[in-house]
């Protein structure tokens, strides 16, 4: 089943002067499939990322979440949209400081409010788990270190089970091991959960794990591979 | 809408910045404490005065003026012919008295009507005071003791004897402070009293009262009606004014206008026309107190506002996430308008706090006021309306100023923020 379609996107920044970021680019992507996006850096990477995670609107094109069209939704629809159905990692690691890791966590959790505060903690206790930030978990976010930040930033883009995790670098402040660590998380998520997973990777070893890469330069797509070979 | 979450939010960020939070408070804090201090004074000074000239101001009041007859009048013994009259000028007065007709029944009427608390008779009329070769000119009033005391509470402002002494002897007066120093007497002295048509009579001091206003205790004194008709040599039924008290001080103005269109021959008079200077100061005063609350408050909300912004730039990043992660704009404002909330309840009531303890402090002050008024502190009035106004603008002053920095952070675009 195809979750993400994306119809010939279109994206200008107008300052300092007017110039076309992304070109058109348009690609699917399945239910369950791990995909990458790479490219050098400045080709619109972080742009299509933006549009794709729906906090981006000011762009030309159409776009499609889980058979709902997002493109054209307000601003309250789509933040309660990405509540439920988006993930997101953040190329740096933004957490809330004054909250402990645990509480970042549980934050948009809360928010969706779909479980009791206890059955909350429980959920996030366990994705702190996942990314081995369970013994961290009552420390405030501003004493982690950056890639302990990062891991506790994937583990409440997982509390509420999104259909789609999109990550911007989201290994770039790790370590070999805390990327392979995160790089297994991913994949689990995709092949186990049929969860969607759309990362910006720099990481060659990471883009060649996932299932498709797509290429971009200078706000095209220039070539789609299937490292691992082509699926079903 | 998830206002625990929201306000868990909230309390965190006002924890996390304590010291921040605290000044921003103490900004409401001191608007409100201001508020409570200057409105809790300047309401007592004004019931001070208003006690003050009301406790002896009738709510309405008939007497019977000396008029001119602005009539021309001829004069007859001389020949009247067309184009050809004698007219008389500059006419004075007759010598009419400033008798009320049948002033004693007429009290007893008007105390039926239902608007009515009671009417005090009364005898007033200019003396001389006779001190030794000097006179002294004042006024005497002939009351009728019992109702005086009710209606006017002229028996509380007695700082020697008792009014009541008055009816125990014959030929006795109670005199003003001010004019019993001027005549050099004391409680048991005797003084003579000129009526300006010449009556003269010995009359014995048995008390001493004094107002707090100068110009009355400096001139006044009281005795029975029958004694000062008998100063004036009148009949038992003279008297020159009827002093009303009504139910409610409001109505003054209308059971004015009632008694005008029911009686001949007298004049009627409300207190506020009799009393407009110190309305005028009244008002003035309360305009005045309004003004200075108002701007404190003003200023309490600038700050609030001032500091909000600032959070909410410190805070932006935060917001970013927040939406990011799918809070909306509503979310957002709900978090920092609750902080805006807990600044101004909790400036709020330490204010009122504030407000009270100084008002308390002052309300024990020793007030210069000279020997005249009758007072000892500063007159403070302790309303608990007062205190609930303070809180609601406090309040609404906070919600105020804290709703444009609030709506502003709901509009935060987090991709802006995010990517850096
Ligand atoms: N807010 C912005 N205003 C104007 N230009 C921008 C803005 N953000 C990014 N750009 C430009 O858009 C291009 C694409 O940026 P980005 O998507 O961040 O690239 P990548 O993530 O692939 O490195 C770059 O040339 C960058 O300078
Ligand atoms: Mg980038």
């Amino acid at each position: 089943m195809k979750i993400l379609k994306a119809t010939n996107i279109v994206k200008y920044f107008t300052e300092p002067e007017k110039f076309q970021v992304l070109k058109g680019v348009s690609f699917d992507v399945e239910q369950g499939e791990f995909l990458s996006i790479i490219g050098k850096s400045g080709c619109g990477k972080s742009t299509l990322l933006y549009i794709l995670s729906t906090m981006d609107t000011d762009y030309e094109g159409t776009m499609e979440i889980n058979n709902t069209t997002v493109t054209g939704l307000n601003q309250n629809q789509l933040a309660a949209f990405r509540n439920q159905h988006l993930g997101f990692v953040f190329q740096f690691h933004y957490l809330l400081p004054e909250f402990t890791a645990l509480r970042n966590v549980m934050m948009p959790a809360l928010r969706l409010g779909k479980y009791s505060d206890k059955e909350i903690e429980h959920r996030a206790m366990e994705k702190l788990r996942l990314v081995g930030m369970d013994e961290y978990a009552t420390k405030h976010a501003s004493r982690l270190s950056g890639g302990q930040q990062q891991r506790v930033a994937i583990a409440r883009a997982l509390v509420n089970d999104p259909t789609i995790i999109m990550g911007d670098e989201p290994t770039g402040n790790l370590d070999k091991a805390n990327s392979t660590r995160v790089f297994d998380i991913f994949k689990q998520l995709a092949h186990d959960n049929k969860q969607t997973i759309i990362t910006v990777t720099h990481d060659v070893d990471f883009a060649n794990g996932s299932d498709r890469i797509i290429e971009m330069e200078d706000g095209r797509i220039i070539g789609t591979h299937y490292p691992n070979g082509k699926q079903g | 809408m998830n206002w625990k979450l929201a306000l868990n939010i909230a309390t965190t960020h006002l924890l996390t910045k304590k010291r921040q939070s605290i000044i921003a408070m103490l900004g409401v804090t001191f608007g409100i404490s201001m508020f409570i201090i200057m409105i809790s004074f300047m309401t007592g000074v004004n019931q001070f005065t208003e006690d003050m000239a009301m406790d002896n101001t009738p709510h309405v009041r008939i007497y019977k003026p000396l008029e001119i007859e602005d009539k021309k009048i001829i004069a007859l013994d001389k020949p009247q012919k067309e184009n050809d009259w004698y007219v008389v000028e500059h006419q004075r007065p007759k010598n009419e008295l400033s008798k009320i007709k049948n002033g004693l029944t007429l009290a007893m009427q008007i105390e039926r009507m239902p608007e009515v608390m009671g009417v005090a008779p009364q005898l007033s009329s200019q003396v001389f005071y006779n001190n030794g070769p000097v006179q002294i000119p004042g006024n005497i009033y002939g009351i009728d003791v019992k109702k005086q005391e009710a209606l006017f509470q002229l028996d509380k402002k007695m700082d020697e004897g008792e009014l009541d002494d008055l009816l125990k002897g014959s030929d006795v007066i109670v005199m003003g402070k001010g004019l019993a120093k001027k005549m050099n007497v004391t409680v048991g002295d005797r003084v003579s009293v000129t009526s300006p048509e010449g009556g003269n009579l010995n009359l014995k001091v048995v008390g001493i009262f004094s107002f707090g206003v100068a110009a009355m205790d400096e001139s006044r004194s009281y005795a029975t009606l029958a004694t000062v008709q008998k100063i004036l040599q009148k009949d038992p039924s003279y008297v020159t004014d009827l002093n009303i008290k009504l139910h409610d001080i409001n109505g003054a103005s209308v059971f004015k206008q009632k008694l005008e269109n029911q009686l001949d021959g007298v004049y009627v008079e409300d207190w506020e026309t009799a009393n407009q200077s110190l309305l005028a100061g009244e008002s003035i005063r309360n305009i005045m107190t309004f003004v200075v609350c108002a701007t404190l408050l003003v200023v309490a909300g600038f700050g609030i506002y001032n500091i909000m912004n600032m959070n909410i730039i410190n805070k932006m990043k935060d917001i970013a996430i927040l939406k990011a992660t799918g809070f909306q704009g509503a979310d957002v404002t709900a978090i920092f308008m609750l902080q805006s909330v807990m600044i101004g309840i909790a400036g709020g009531f330490f204010g009122l706090f504030i407000g009270f303890f100084f008002s308390y402090l002052l309300s024990i002050t020793p007030f210069p006021a000279g020997e005249f008024f009758r007072i000892d502190t500063f007159p403070v009035n302790f309303n608990p309306v007062h205190y609930i106004i303070g809180l609601f603008f406090g309040f609404l002053t906070t919600l105020f100023a804290g709703y444009f920095p609030s709506k502003r952070a709901a509009k935060v675009d987090p991709v802006r923020i995010i990517r850096g």
